[in-house]
């Protein structure tokens, strides 16, 4: 085998996790060690990614069931990148928790490794390795504060929902295969046509299986329960980085295997994307926890990252994987904000606390400010650009409708986005938070903040990496 | 010209703001950070001016252009004037200073944050008015939410929150439809270039339902009844200085953007709309001044009187007339010099006395006779009297609607009358009278800043209504030449 350098970044980290997991067991106290090297693995792995494969056109390996393509090396680095930073500004309130433990970098890399595995799959059997691999690993980080009644609540929850949720792909999956003959995505293609209406079935279970992981309504009941009750990193790693993997299978599906039948798709993710926009806007109104308001935005922003896809064209991919590379920014920088708002060892997390914040933390507001403006799609910030690409592609393809709805729903979304800024810039103050915040996070916040602020000087470089993508 | 002169005037407040932002905010510094906004916004006073010396009124292209590569492939970052534009450009650059001036005895707490706001308001206003670009004037048409909304929230009066709220989200509901509209008039012609598009021309099968979508975040912010709801919350609530960016220049955007957009790009649509036009702005003339006339409120009166001078230039740029378009423009200037001078002339009975209610009032001509003749002043402007820049504009706009539809010239001459009651009432009610209110007799007349800063706009009131030709010189070749592109197209596409 020739072109097996390709898989060389999925190799290494494996074999790492496999070292650090040996480590762990023989060396006593390896937290420190164990949470840098993990640190060092998925840095270096995103590096080997970078080298091997981001020039690749289109590679396949092991009989054609993995693929190596401008997205899958694009969504790795990102997915590896993203993983590397929920790292860095973990340590703080793993510690506080006393949860600081060598599984918590094991599981998040062995996750990692399963989304890896996920986005260069290219046969059914491949792919659901890869979701269950990461799924595993995910079900054991949300009870990870096994102290704690609801991060157990919230990872048995996920737990039960998410395998229900893995039953229906594979009964989709079982479908398709049956219809077609084969497992293979690109042989599925070829084989499956419009005619058979009992197919319609297959692409119905396996989206719905789909749209369970990435919580698009009416698929998202998990989410506000598992972000609220799992610990504030483990959310912050469920928000974004499990999206990514979970984006880029769907673009497979629909764009590789189901290519032909845009017709039979298309409505079920226009309605997915309508009703998760809405619903987005409309249930984090009435929140008060900062986490479940979140839950609930980062449902409403998997809306609009689906009407990118519902497009069926290029523009239309590529828009969405915009949007959700900004999305992972905006995040990254809310929640490096909630891990700051600490005092004497406890972490808070309603949106009382957040009260008259400007007054006694400028910066730490301004930042804030910054994000939410941005996460409700005001100019110029980034978000906003993000939101534009989208409405851009489904314009194109003159679903007004969809736009409408799409554009109205940030109005209502933008209610309590402004709530929020209302708390913290219009209300009294309350005691102040600690200011003894770990470097990673101060620097994270700051890096955020500041390509939300300044990403309007230049638009297009993210644009030029993206338009390397094309599925069809 | 090499030098980026409009880049360089929407990029200086910005500067002087980050400046700001790392300054200390703290008493000691306060006359420090003042000056330093106070310096920005002053030599961008200046700079604007220079680029009125430089501007060529005799020609109807845009000048100044700058067109860099932004979003490749898609949208240029492309700026410039023409005669309608540098107007505004001067109106902003005049009233921001003032402003600054103004924050005297209102802002008590974080000044240097207001400063930073009111900075950063200037250069999106500024940016709004000379984009020639449809994404680039959206961005900052929209931008210019976000300083206002914290102008409002944080600095503003006992029910801010609920009337910053009222502003983002109304203003925000008007715009997105535009949002859509421009990305339809992209895959329609292929560009976002007002100036191409100029040339190109919209298809007329879209152009109705395009021209309603910018009608709908115009109308919202002008603000045309029935949409201007926003407007009373948000001029009580706001701070004195946040009242007067938002009189003088925020509701000049939307007219601005029907001269430029609506007429623009859709003339075969704005004639088709302009009987719901002109219904439209006689309400809110009519409506909307005896709404005024009741109010007890002296912020309210003002801000609903503004509906109703707007209702005027709504009017006057749908007659598509020489006479109306300029009328139209020289109220709008007119506009922002009276109603920023009658806002700053609440603000300083306000600060006295804390309260905004007109029958606290009364009698003041005694204590304050100074106020009393520069209130005078703006009050007669804002009832458009012979020889102030009101009547001009009132004049220039009737003129042009009795050469359109007499009955709507009619109804809308009956609007001036009621103005000139609400405004003599209210001057009556406030100044004259007997002093009954004992507490009133503590008021000190004008310190010298407050002077300084209603002399310095009843100068170009009074100047201009004498002697308007510097105004009318500027714009008429570029509305004269906006018209005949708007009638050519009128004739070629029906």
């Amino acid at each position: 085998m020739d072109n097996l350098h390709l898989v060389l970044p999925e190799i290494f980290l494996s074999l790492s996790i496999m070292f650090l997991l040996i480590l762990g067991v023989f060396k006593k106290n390896s937290f420190y060690l164990i949470h840098n090297i993990s640190l060092i693995v998925l840095l270096i792995t995103a590096v080997i990614t970078f080298n091997e494969t981001t020039s690749i056109n289109k590679e396949l390996l092991f009989n054609q069931s993995v693929i190596i393509d401008p997205l899958s090396s694009l969504m790795k680095i990102v997915t590896l990148l993203a993983a590397f930073t929920v790292l860095t500004v973990s340590t703080n309130y793993l510690k506080i928790f006393n949860i600081f433990k060598i599984e918590y970098s094991v599981l998040i890399l062995s996750s990692v490794l399963g989304m890896m595995i996920m986005i260069s799959a290219n046969d059914l059997i491949v792919f659901y390795m890869g979701l269950e691999l990461q799924s595993l690993a995910l079900y054991v980080l949300a009870t990870f504060n096994r102290e704690n009644l609801k991060s157990s609540e919230a990872g048995l929850k996920y737990f039960v929902l998410s395998a229900l949720s893995s039953g229906l792909l594979l009964y989709g999956c079982s479908l398709i295969y049956g219809f077609s003959g084969s497992t293979n995505f690109e042989v599925i293609s070829t084989q499956l046509n419009s005619n058979e209406y009992a197919l319609t079935f297959g692409i119905v279970f396996i989206l719905v299986g789909l749209a369970f992981k990435i919580s698009a309504v009416p698929f998202h009941m998990w989410a506000p329960d598992v972000y609220e009750g799992s610990p504030t990193t483990v959310t912050l790693f469920f928000t974004i980085v499990p999206k990514i993997a979970a984006l880029t299978v769907f673009i497979r599906f629909l764009y590789v295997p189901f290519l032909n039948l845009v017709d039979q798709w298309q409505m079920i993710i226009i309605f997915l994307s309508i009703a998760s926009m809405l619903l987005g806007a409309i249930a984090a109104i009435g929140q008060t926890n900062i986490k479940r308001i979140i839950a609930y935005s980062s449902i409403g922003h998997i809306g609009y990252a689906l009407a990118g896809l519902s497009t069926g064209s290029n523009d239309g991919i590529q828009s969405s994987i915009v949007y959700i590379i900004i999305y992972i920014i905006m995040n990254l920088g809310f929640f490096s904000c909630l891990l700051m708002l600490k005092r004497n060892n406890e972490y808070y997390e309603s949106l009382d606390d957040l009260s008259g914040l400007s007054k006694n933390h400028p910066l730490l507001s301004l930042s804030l400010l910054i994000i939410l403006f941005s996460l409700a799609g005001i100019p110029p910030l980034a978000g906003f650009f993000a939101k534009f690409y989208i409405f851009k592609s489904v314009i194109e393809q003159s679903m007004y409708f969809l736009a409408i709805i799409g554009l109205l729903s940030t109005v209502v979304a933008a209610f309590y986005y402004l709530r929020i800024i209302k708390i913290i810039y219009f209300d009294n103050e309350k005691e102040k938070f600690d200011n003894d915040h770990n470097s990673w996070l101060k620097f994270s916040l700051a890096l955020s903040t500041i390509l939300i602020l300044f990403y309007f000087i230049f638009p297009s470089k993210i644009i030029e990496v993206v338009s390397r993508i094309n599925i069809i | 010209m090499n030098f980026p002169i409009i880049s360089a005037l929407i990029l200086l407040p910005m500067i002087g703001s980050i400046f700001l932002f790392f300054s200390k905010d703290s008493s000691e510094n306060k006359s420090t950070t003042k000056y330093v906004a106070l310096f920005t916004s002053v030599v961008n006073f200046l700079l604007s001016i220079y680029l009125w010396i430089l501007f060529d009124s005799t020609i109807s292209d845009f000048q100044f252009i700058e067109d860099r590569n932004w979003l490749v492939g898609f949208v240029n970052y492309k700026v410039g004037i023409d005669g309608i534009s540098i107007l505004f450009i001067i109106l902003t650059t005049f009233i921001t200073p003032l402003c600054i001036l103004s924050v005297n005895n209102t802002i008590k707490n974080r000044l240097r944050d207001f400063l930073i706001a009111i900075l950063v308001m200037e250069s999106f206003m500024i940016g709004v008015f000379c984009a020639l670009d449809l994404f680039v004037f959206y961005l900052f048409f929209e931008a210019g939410l976000i300083p206002m909304f914290l102008i409002i929230g944080i600095w503003g009066g006992p029910r801010r929150v609920y009337s910053a709220f009222k502003f983002f989200l109304y203003t925000l509901l008007g715009s997105v439809l535009m949002l859509v509209a421009i990305i339809s008039i992209y895959w329609i012609t292929g560009t976002t270039d007002v100036v191409q598009l100029y040339e190109l021309g919209i298809d007329v099968k879209f152009q109705n339902l395009l021209w309603l979508a910018f009608f709908s975040s115009f109308a919202v912010k002008t603000p045309m009844w029935p949409f201007h709801t926003w407007l009373p919350d948000a001029h009580v609530e706001a701070p004195t200085a946040g009242s007067v960016l938002l009189a003088a220049i925020l509701l000049k955007m939307a007219g601005y953007g029907f001269i430029r957009f609506s007429l623009g790009l859709f003339p075969l649509a704005s004639e088709f709309f302009t009987p719901l036009i002109y219904t439209l702005s006689v309400i809110a003339i009519i409506f909307t001044s005896l709404i005024a006339l009741m109010q007890e409120d002296m912020k309210k009166l003002i801000a609903y009187s503004s509906v109703a001078h707007m209702g005027f230039v709504t009017l006057g740029v749908f007659t598509i007339k020489q006479q109306g378009i300029e009328g139209s423009i020289i109220q709008m200037i007119s506009h922002g010099l009276v109603s920023a001078a009658l806002f700053l002339c609440v603000g300083v009975v306000y600060d006295r006395m804390h309260s905004r209610l007109i029958n606290t009032y009364g009698g003041i001509v005694s204590i304050m006779p100074k106020y009393s003749v520069l209130f005078m002043l703006f009050t007669l402007a804002a009832l458009g009297l012979p020889g102030t820049s009101g009547f001009i504009g009132e004049f220039l706009i009737l003129m042009g609607v009795f050469r359109d539809n007499f009955l709507v010239a009619v109804i809308a001459s009956f609007g001036v009358i009621l103005g000139a009651a609400y405004m003599l009432w209210l001057y009556k009610r406030v100044v004259f009278g007997k002093l009954i209110n004992k507490e009133l007799k503590k008021m000190i007349d004008l310190n010298k800043t407050e002077y300084l800063i209603l002399i310095s706009l009843a100068i170009p009131t009074l100047f201009f209504g004498f002697y308007p030709d510097p105004l009318i010189n500027t714009i008429e070749v570029s509305v004269n030449d906006l018209i005949n592109m708007y009638n050519l197209n009128l004739l070629t596409k029906s």
